[in-house]
């Protein structure tokens, strides 16, 4: 099997942390993986080193093979790798569908092909409905299913998640672990940050956990939450808290 | 089914903007001196509002110094006309190409070293100041004293875009009729869902694929070619043109009242705001001259300027659009969505 991304010994130190250390783990074409660890253990700037948004300090990325090296995001993100922000970031004064279309103007100049497409991947997330709201309108939930959408949009080769499903009731994140199975066997390569271990359990077919930026753990979900280490990164995160 | 709706609405809008024109043309039509030659002004600073309001209702990017394109324009027909009897068509497309380019360098330069913002505006002040400094001190273009074209024989002549005031008129309805339209259309074309993107967010935009720094050097290099054909067509209706009327800091505001008052972003708000500001300028400068009180009009301008601003922070024409929704809307039965509305 091949690997879609390689993360080889990525390291970001901000002032006075180190916040990803030496990490390095690999990608399967077409499987979903979860980034897991406590809060603060650095996914959301793996997410950001992988996209182009901050620049590693040490480490390399590998794309189907090819080294990504200083690429700005809107590269990154025409190269095939689409991401969602943790914290959501709509477009305030365009509406749920035209939202969705900027996305897909990164492969299209023509707007109907845009629109379309926009639909698509708003019916993959259950916002086909809501296509002429304002964003503002949007419950949270409905915010990071945007979120997703307008990745979906860009027809990404890799979708990287940061906690798309947080706040949705049980049976809306089971409605989206099937989308995201869907995509899957469409070829999509999936890396998604999830905080619930059972949706983790249901979507992952590998886990990688960090923790104080550092990769503890890697393996099947069954066997990454047996893992003595990983318990008490977690059990030490609650103490902290 | 939400694309049928958007159809109506698209008909709609279209259909509305023909009939505004058309109640222009016979305003035209009708109209005494006095009116035509307020109206002209109008309509050009619609066209001209039209422009910065692609830049920064559209594009996001703030300019306080788009006199400077505007000078650029009016130069460029003034001098080949006036100084070499080339028609004025000529005149506008060089001001264009002369502008999109200046514009181009400047937005290239800036963004490419992170000045932005704020920063930028500033940058756009200082570049129309020197520019208006730089023609007033070249005596080729006639320093100070400025350029003037001959009066007008009152023949019309297409090609040499010459006439009388009901022309020059005209001429502006058709500039602004194709501001609206314009605007409207880029706004909905590949370009303005990109330019609307980067300017509610840019980083969000950047991770969707948008290449925001060629699109922003585009957007600002495309307002400043349009404000320049604005600039030209501003100068043949007044006849003359010096460096500190055409160049000077009160053109820069001149241009963004109409959008700011009307509604930034929008097709409509530059008309709906010139029409409602520049009128009232001119009243009150009338009252204020009739009255002994030459300033009036500079203190009722700021005055209403930040009334507007202060109780329709997005303008007068949103704030219609969302009148007449409130008032459709309870009367198919949808109270729920009146509440929206008056958010
Ligand atoms: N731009 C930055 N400058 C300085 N420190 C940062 C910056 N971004 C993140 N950090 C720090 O790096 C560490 C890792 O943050 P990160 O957001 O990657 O964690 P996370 O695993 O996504 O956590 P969460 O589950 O809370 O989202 C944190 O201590 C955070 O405060
Ligand atoms: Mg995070």
């Amino acid at each position: 099997m091949t690997a879609l991304l390689e993360v080889k010994n990525l390291t970001k130190a901000f002032v006075g942390l180190v916040a990803v250390n030496d990490v390095s783990f690999s990608l399967q074409a077409g499987r979903i993986t979860a980034l897991i660890g406590p809060n603060g253990a650095g996914k959301t700037t793996c997410f950001n080193l992988v996209a182009g948004a901050l620049r590693p300090t040490a480490g390399q990325v590998l794309f189907e093979g090819g080294l990504l090296e200083r690429e700005p995001p809107e590269a990154v993100c025409r190269m095939g790798i689409a991401r969602t922000f943790q914290i959501v970031r709509p477009m305030k004064d365009m509406s749920v569908l035209e939202n969705a279309m900027v996305g897909a103007f990164s492969w299209t100049t023509n707007v109907k092909e845009a629109r379309d497409k926009a639909y698509e991947s708003l019916e993959n997330v259950g916002l086909a409905g809501k296509a002429n709201a304002r964003t503002d309108q949007l419950t949270l939930p409905d915010r990071k299913m945007l979120e997703m959408a307008k990745a979906l949009s860009t027809r990404p080769k890799l979708l990287l998640l940061d906690e798309v499903m947080a706040g949705l009731r049980p049976t809306e994140a089971a409605g989206v672990v099937g989308v995201l199975h869907r995509l899957a066997e469409s070829g999509l390569t999936i890396l998604l940050v999830e905080h619930v271990m059972r949706i983790v359990m249901e979507v992952a077919s590998t886990v990688v956990v960090l923790h104080h930026g550092a990769k503890i753990a890697e393996g099947k979900p069954s066997e990454v939450v047996a893992d003595p280490a990983v318990l008490e990164s977690y059990l030490g995160a609650g103490f902290h808290a | 089914m939400q694309r049928t709706s958007d159809q109506a609405s698209d008909t709609k809008r279209w259909g509305a903007g023909a009939l505004v024109f058309a109640a222009l043309a016979m305003v035209g039509g009708m109209s005494n001196a006095y009116v035509i030659s307020l109206l002209t002004i109008v309509l050009l600073f619609t066209f001209l509002g039209q422009s910065w309001n692609l830049m920064l209702g559209i594009g996001g990017q703030l300019s306080i110094g788009h006199a400077l394109f505007v000078g650029i324009g009016a130069y460029a027909v003034a001098i080949l006309n006036i100084k070499y009897g080339v028609t004025p068509w000529i005149g506008l497309l060089l001001g264009a190409v002369i502008a999109g380019f200046v514009g181009a360098v400047l937005a290239w330069l800036s963004f490419r070293f992170e000045v932005r913002g704020i920063y930028f505006a500033l940058l756009t002040i200082a570049a129309a100041e020197f520019a208006r400094i730089m023609f007033g001190g070249w005596d080729y273009v006639g320093g100070m004293q400025g350029l003037f074209y001959q009066a007008p024989s009152g023949t019309m002549d297409l090609g040499m875009l010459r006439g009388d005031a009901r022309f020059y008129y005209f001429v502006a309805l058709a500039l602004a009729a194709i501001g609206v339209a314009g605007t409207e259309l880029i706004s909905r074309s590949y370009w303005g869902y990109v330019w609307r993107a980067m300017r509610d967010d840019d980083e969000a935009a950047r991770a969707l694929g948008v290449r925001t720094f060629r699109h922003k050097v585009l957007v600002v290099s495309i307002s400043a070619a349009t404000a320049a054909i604005g600039g030209g067509v501003l100068g043949l209706v007044q006849g003359a043109i010096f460096p500190d009327s055409i160049m000077g800091m009160a053109i820069s505001v001149d241009v963004l009242i109409g959008p700011v008052v009307g509604g930034l972003g929008t097709a409509f708000g530059p008309l709906v705001g010139s029409m409602a500001a520049i009128p009232l300028h001119h009243a009150m400068g009338a009252l204020g001259d009739s009255l002994g009180l030459p300033g009036l009009n500079s203190v009722a301008y700021g005055a209403v300027l930040i009334l507007v601003v202060w109780f329709l922070p997005d303008g007068i024409w949103p704030a219609i659009v969302r009148l007449y929704g409130a008032i459709q809307l309870p009367a198919r039965g949808r109270i729920s969505q009146l509440r929206k509305a008056e958010e």
